[in-house]
């Protein structure tokens, strides 16, 4: 399955939360054909806000925000309802939802699918665990089979590895590079700013956009700093910054 | 059974196991939204729109309507102090409407209903009530199977359900409408205040005993209709008051649940406050 012509095209996008003062503004960046992009930026900084603006939840106070394509939302699965009582297939068949009407059952095509969505993660033989006894990673992938049987083809991942294990997230890294070759287009809120360097694009976010463009011309120590300002100790190692972010538990 | 020859008990069976099953079935839901608090409100909140109607002799469900209705505009009006808090604003506003009410319901001119209110008149219910009742369930259950996928999505995953088709917002808004119409469908037989246990106890228990979503609702129905007999068969053969003989009826099958299934089911470590702890 493909996704031609699956894009994005964020003009000058301010958005903000009831009358306030705008939680995101002046983000203006493109993204079509396959192309991955990591969204870098302290807690806070607008990426929760860019994702809302991009599946229309929040409108856009100005500058406009275009999505060509089904649009999947991956949220960090820590937050999600784990004693929820629902299986791994229950939740993949979400993604049949917005297209089944409410007198109908799921139909059989759809049920085929999420099953297929399944299999591509690599989770098959879990369709019938419940969701919250699954691994973080696994849950991951179950939530990107959803993405999968919704056919969306761009889709936003909320820091897919975040308590993620390395075989995981491998795989995770596997599906991704499925997807991108598929022509979907994937936009990755990380905080892991090595990882960013291996995507097509990197978007830097801290309540404002600080740069776009390609990770090895984006990613310089000055960038950097702007992003993530004091949350961020620098180690300069071969002119390679690391980024070290300081948790901070106040929510 | 003795107590299946009187026509009279015979009502009070048939619409105590309609509301059994039908509160169970909306309890599953309301407890996996934690919205217990809000049930507890909501009942409340309208028992001063319950005595203004019975002051005025018009149907229950228009005055359960109206304090509904007056107690959520109150309780909006101050939460918008920022001060206040949305928490705080819904135990004051419920806290007066209950107090109003009762001072309504005491009031010397006012028939003796308050206890009925409260506490709900099984063995008076009379052939329209039990068609009303059965009327307003069968609303509630067509309602809660339709939205069946909806309310789904809404709980497990609010944050992506906006792309998955479904509104949380409305979603929440529906079932706490549903929540309204099953306390005023239960009012009579049950009360006020006791249609709480039936609808958060069998759905405990079904929480507790089901691996699936399904299953837990068919079971929270299966026990909330199992507590009404129960109940009812106890009160006939002890002579004690109905309702609240359902309730505690409602409330020992949970603790079968609990005391079976000791903490099954339990998702890996998520926070939650000791009232949660103790629901789920």
């Amino acid at each position: 399955m493909s996704a031609p012509g699956a894009g994005i095209e964020v003009t000058g996008l301010s958005a903000s939360y009831g009358t306030g003062a705008p939680a995101l503004r002046d983000v203006t960046f493109t993204a079509a054909d396959g192309q991955a992009i990591a969204v870098l930026g302290p807690n806070g900084g607008g990426k929760t806000t860019l994702f809302r603006a991009l599946l229309g939840e929040l409108p856009a106070t100005t500058g406009s925000v275009t999505v060509r394509g089904a649009t999947a939302y991956a949220p960090q699965t820590e937050r999600s309802r784990l004693d929820f009582p629902v299986s791994a297939l229950d939740v993949a068949l979400m993604g049949a939802y917005a297209r089944t009407p409410w007198y109908r059952r799921i139909g059989a095509g759809d049920r085929a699918l999420a099953r297929d969505a399944l299999a591509r993660v690599g989770l098959a033989d879990r369709a019938g665990a419940r969701f919250g006894a699954l691994s973080g990673g696994q849950r991951q992938r179950v939530l990107i089979a959803r993405a999968l049987v919704q056919e969306a083809g761009v889709l936003l991942l909320d820091e897919p590895f975040a308590g993620v294990d390395r075989t995981s997230e491998e795989a995770i890294m596997r599906i991704l590079d499925e997807l991108r070759a598929d022509g979907r287009v994937l936009l990755i809120a990380t905080h892991d700013v090595e990882q960013a360097r291996g995507w097509d694009r990197v978007l830097c976010l801290a309540g404002a956009q600080i740069a776009f463009g390609p990770p090895a011309e984006t990613l310089t120590n000055a960038v950097l700093e702007a992003t993530y300002g004091e949350e961020i100790v620098m180690l300069d190692c071969g002119n390679r910054a690391v980024a070290i972010q300081h948790h901070s538990h106040a929510h | 059974m003795e107590i299946l020859r009187s026509g009279l008990l015979q009502r009070a069976l048939v619409e105590v196991v309609i509301l059994g099953a039908t509160c169970g079935a909306l309890g599953v839901w309301l407890l996996h939204v934690r919205n217990t608090y809000a049930a507890e409100s909501l009942a409340h909140a309208m028992l001063p729109g319950l005595v203004l109607a019975t002051l005025a002799g018009a149907p229950l469900l228009l005055g359960a309507a109206g304090g509904v209705l007056v107690a959520a505009g109150l309780i909006a009006l101050a939460a918008r102090d920022t001060r206040v808090g949305a928490e705080v604003a819904v135990g004051v506003t419920v806290t007066t409407a209950f107090g109003l009410g009762a001072v309504l319901a005491l009031a010397p001119d006012v028939p003796a209903r308050l206890g009925e209110l409260l506490f709900g008149d099984l063995l008076g219910t009379s052939t329209t009530d039990l068609v009303a009742a059965a009327a307003l369930a069968a609303l509630v259950a067509f309602a809660l199977g339709a939205g069946h996928r909806s309310l789904a999505a809404a709980v497990f995953d609010p944050v992506a359900a906006p792309s998955l088709g479904v509104r949380p917002g409305r979603v929440e808004l529906a079932l706490l409408a549903l929540l309204a119409v099953a306390v005023v469908a239960a009012v009579q037989g049950l009360g006020n205040l006791l249609v709480l246990a039936l609808i958060v106890a069998p759905a405990s228990a079904g929480i507790r005993l089901g691996a699936s979503l399904r299953g837990q609702i068919a079971l929270a129905a299966a026990l909330g209709a199992l507590a009404g007999l129960l109940g009812l068969v106890a009160s006939a053969e002890l002579d004690v008051a109905a309702g609240a003989s359902v309730a505690l009826a409602a409330i020992g099958l949970y603790v079968l649940a609990a005391l079976l299934r000791p903490a099954a089911g339990r998702a890996p470590a998520t926070r939650r406050s000791p009232i949660e702890a103790l629901v789920s």
